[in-house]
């Protein structure tokens, strides 16, 4: 989320020269930790506060305001060839921990599975293991299997699906390609398969989405207040959409 | 006049210093990066336990820091570009050098150096729209994505380099050795493969070696073809798998790495381990050609 934060600052102080906005990475916790803390004034987060952390923020008289400022979902993609087109959130889980590896086991043809996934310094890849792979569970160690191949890159990612019918791959739904096909999945203990789109994450009927977070010590003032103003205006929820992103309008 | 004469001996003494300053600053930047890579990487060994890094895992967001798979794809992917670049590496040169005409040569050596001129990043380019597709069709490998991809795009970057190196070396064995070849009653490639390859034999032995010098830290290319995965590589038929270079590693990574994090500090572990191995490349192709060069000064006394 932090390219986000910063495309968002960068385009904000070139209206608003007098405004300095600093954006610094780290995670979620780190930037909830610092509204704590009082050293930032807007946290990003990638999840929502935890009960934990709203009571500490409470002892230090701080009370955490949550805006939701974008939306994301990731859209699990094959090659248009391949005639699977619906998978289980537990069934992606397994392709990617390294317990499926052929498509015949889910019913499709007899060809090796290809993991392809973000390189590990990707929010997208973290989150991927946390919500898919884990199944949200935060006592699952699972990890992606050894042999998933790590592209730097979105393109590479739809390089290799388009170009290869063994593959699998993920990435945000902004960067998907009209040459890949991208796969309906469902959620664990439904048998409702979903296609990504605006509609579907927005009505939480797609199981690989998320929202994205904003949060202020107490009510925003002044250019704080301006800022998130203009955060979910139509101009800066075109560069939400730019960026890969889903927007909250 | 005296005058003259002075500003003429303070401009000597300044250019001189200028150049000798020019000549040292070399050493120190070479001191100055290897203290950073040692300041910056041997924390390591305090905060990480050295099981883990000779662990077979590879898996930093969850502190997984073994090395092996790391070190393990570095050196298969230059063992197979080895493989591919040296045969045609010398081969090239022994025909730039022996049996050309001399006006194919006037044309074949340019190109050569235009190879060596290219950028790696193009060549990753051409290496994932063309050589992945086909290798995978070709090999009937699940991807394409994988070690010898990056063997043969590196095979591209080290042949320049052990050709043109190779090539002086042949030029330089004594036109009288072929001769009294050919006197003898050999045949043109006797000559060449018992005479003139064995005369130039340290020359082009630097060359190979430097050719892979120049693969090992070879990154970009590598990192768009070779798949990245870190999986330990445990013998040559992982040349059709998926590997992850320690190149590929340290530039994927060290973006979004925190500033004295373990991880940071690991990634400059692997800078180190990089720069002794081409550090040792180097000082192994360099002691041929001082060995040769004696050897030349004893023939000649």
């Amino acid at each position: 989320m932090v390219n986000l934060a910063l495309g968002w600052a960068e385009a904000y102080q070139t209206i608003h020269p007098e405004v300095l906005i600093s954006v610094t990475g780290g995670g979620s916790g780190t930037g909830i930790a610092s509204l704590i803390n009082g050293t930032a004034d807007i946290a990003n987060a990638s999840r929502s506060i935890k009960d934990e952390e709203i009571e500490t923020a409470k002892t230090n008289d701080i009370e955490p305001v949550e805006f939701i400022v974008a939306r994301d979902a990731i859209a699990v993609i094959v090659n248009p060839q391949n005639p699977i087109s619906q998978l289980s959130l537990e069934q992606v889980s397994d392709i990617y921990s390294g317990k499926i590896n052929n498509w015949a086991e889910l019913g499709g043809e007899d060809r090796p599975i290809v993991r392809l996934s973000r390189e590990t310094n990707s929010g997208t890849h973290v989150y991927f293991l946390e919500e898919v792979l884990r199944l949200g569970d935060s006592e699952n160690t699972i990890l992606f299997s050894r042999d998933t191949l790590l592209l730097p890159s979105s393109e590479g990612i739809t390089t290799e699906v388009r170009d290869n019918p063994n593959a699998i791959g993920y990435d945000g739904l902004g960067y998907v390609t009209p040459d890949v096909k991208v796969i309906a999945i469902s959620d664990v203990g439904s048998t409702n398969y979903v296609f990504p789109s605006y509609e579907t994450v927005d009505d939480n009927s797609y199981p690989i989405a998320r929202d994205l977070y904003m949060y202020t010590a107490g009510e925003p003032q002044g250019n704080i207040k301006q800022y998130l103003g203009w955060i979910l205006s139509e101009e800066a929820q075109k560069i939400v959409l730019d960026l890969g992103f889903i927007p909250v309008q | 006049m005296t005058r003259f004469i002075k500003d003429k001996k303070i401009g000597e003494t300044i250019i001189i210093s200028l150049v000798r300053v020019s000549g040292y600053s070399a050493i120190v930047f070479v001191l100055m990066i290897f203290y950073f890579l040692l300041s910056e990487g041997l924390p390591t060994f305090v905060k990480v336990p050295i099981s883990s890094l000779i662990s077979s895992i590879w898996y930093p967001i969850e502190a997984y820091y073994g090395l092996l798979p790391l070190l393990g794809g570095s050196i298969i992917v230059t063992f197979g570009a080895a493989l591919v670049a040296i045969p045609i590496g010398i081969l090239t040169a022994v025909y730039i050098a022996e049996v050309a005409p001399s006006s194919t040569r006037e044309i074949l050596k340019p190109l050569i150096e235009v190879l060596a001129g290219l950028p790696s990043v193009l060549l990753g380019f051409l290496g994932i729209l063309i050589l992945v597709p086909y290798l995978r069709q070709v090999l009937n490998l699940p991807t394409g994505l994988v070690a010898l991809t990056g063997s043969i795009l590196l095979a591209g970057i080290a042949i320049p380099t052990i050709v043109s190196i190779s090539e002086d070396a042949l030029y330089s064995v004594p036109r009288s050795y072929r001769d009294a070849a050919l006197a003898l009653g050999a045949t043109e490639w006797q000559t060449i493969w018992k005479v003139t390859l064995p005369a130039a034999r340290n020359g082009v032995l630097t060359a190979v070696m430097l050719g892979i010098g120049r693969t090992f830290g070879e990154t970009m290319a590598v990192m768009m073809v070779t798949g990245n995965a870190p999986v330990l590589p445990t013998n040559p038929t992982y040349l059709f798998s998926p590997v992850r270079t320690m190149t590929a590693t340290i530039a994927a990574e060290m973006g979004e790495v925190a500033r004295g994090s373990d991880h940071y500090n690991v990634l400059f572990l692997i800078g180190i381990i990089l720069f002794l191995i081409t550090l040792i490349i180097n000082i192994i192709a360099s002691a041929v050609v001082f060995r040769q060069r004696k050897r030349q000064e004893r023939i000649l006394s």
